[in-house]
């Protein structure tokens, strides 16, 4: 077949690098901001014992993390490095609906738009406005 | 209890989670929760979100080395995915609204089904590819595998709907606990589809990160992902990872896995007793 220039061991190999580099990526920013929390906050009391709910949208809470990123503050460089690995396998599976497409495997591109599809919703359903 | 105190003494307990996880085959997030909760004195909600990114990043970091070799069947771990995602965020849902003494007994019996399931004999299946179901042929999710000798395995499977419902509810723990599910997702794959054995732990292994963000965005919402207590059990949990599967290729698992399973099942009874009694 002359038009399969993309295949599945490609993609494997796409795929297995995306997950293992995100994964690095992400621990060191969190270790980054991790170094900074201990340099500045080490001495504060923490306490853990009570759950505070938030009702928050995931927008404003990036918004936050960002100018948090912005002003060198630790905790929002940690939360940085926890959202990177959270965007990996999010990555990994738009890499598989565009691989799916390149195959003409049109089923697949359909399964993997369900997929994304549902994890869209969770953004609207978590949140109770 | 000062930053830095807490910050060390949950980096050295991930760790000891992570060894255990590993040894125990259980995964490292399902022991985070009660060393959080029961011994820290974490609230439950935090030691669950913690628990969903350990969750993350322990199986993506394996995930990336078992896609290459092929083994993964990633046609199948994305038609699951269908059941697994939707069940996460019904799990998500109802956890967010759920009383934590339930949630705690909930787990605590998840534990004790997991800890008892370890130390099952698995059976490993080979279903023909000609003697796969229709629905099987018609989703394209028969494959093949490789072996160390380079061989190709071919694999059919069967029970595809029976095998998707219990994704379902592999996903909704998932989502409801923050933990990978494995055991759930071995017996959607093992026992019901008939998947071999090597294909079901690295497609289970591949479709928990995806499972997980699914929840992960109700998570964050709600305000269950805090920083200070992620950041140390990441790394912990990963290096108490690596050094247990190291360990696991010298000393003899069969001993470790069962002294491990009742350390665990130890844990699983105080967390439903705490529930109950309400300390939680």
């Amino acid at each position: 077949m002359s038009t399969a220039k993309f295949n599945d061991s490609d993609l494997q190999s796409i795929i297995g690098n995306v997950l293992r580099y995100g994964v690095l990526l992400a621990l060191t920013v969190a270790v980054i901001g991790g170094i900074i929390v201990m340099f500045t906050k080490s001495g504060n009391t923490v306490d853990f014992s009570t759950f505070i709910e938030k009702d928050d949208n995931i927008f404003n809470v990036i918004n936050r993390i960002f100018a948090g990123v912005g002003h060198g503050d630790g905790e929002s460089i940690i939360f940085l490095g926890i959202l990177l690995l959270f965007i990996t396998p999010a990555l990994r599976l738009l890499l598989s609906l565009v691989s799916f497409f390149f195959e003409k495997d049109w089923l697949y591109v359909f399964i993997s738009l369900i997929v994304i599809g549902i994890i869209v919703l969770s953004v609207t359903l978590g949140f109770s406005h | 209890m000062t930053l830095l105190t807490f910050t060390l003494i949950m980096f050295l307990g991930a760790f000891a989670a992570g060894f255990i996880g590993s040894l125990s085959g259980l995964g490292g997030g399902i022991i985070i929760i009660p060393l959080l909760s029961v011994f820290l004195g974490v609230d439950m909600h935090y030691a669950i979100g913690t628990a969903l990114v350990a969750v993350i990043a322990t199986s993506s970091g394996s995930a990336s080395a078992y896609v290459k070799e092929g083994i993964t069947n990633m046609r199948l771990g994305m038609f699951l995915e269908i059941a697994t995602t939707a069940g996460a965020v019904i799990g998500a849902i109802i956890s967010t609204n759920a009383p934590t003494s339930i949630l705690a007994i909930v787990f605590g019996l998840t534990l004790t089904f997991s800890s008892i399931n370890s130390l099952r004999k698995k059976e490993d299946h080979l279903v023909l590819p000609e003697d796969s179901s229709a629905l099987a042929r018609n989703l394209k999710l028969n494959s093949s595998y490789p072996t160390p000798s380079g061989e190709k395995v071919k694999y059919g499977m069967t029970n595809i709907v029976g095998g998707f419902s219990m994704m379902g509810i592999a996903g909704m723990m998932s989502g409801l606990l923050g933990i990978g599910s494995g055991a759930f997702k071995v017996i959607a794959m093992d026992t019901i589809m008939k998947v071999p054995f090597k294909v079901s732990t690295t497609t289970s292994n591949f479709m928990m990160g995806v499972t997980a963000i699914a929840s992960s965005v109700i998570y964050i919402q709600k305000g269950y992902i805090e920083p200070s207590i992620c950041m140390p059990v990441i790394i912990g949990v990963l290096i108490g990872a690596m050094v247990g599967a190291k360990v696991l290729v010298k000393a003899n698992p069969k001993k470790l896995k069962v002294f491990f399973a009742f350390l665990i099942l130890a844990l699983a009874i105080n967390m439903m007793y705490n529930g109950i009694m309400g300390n939680i």
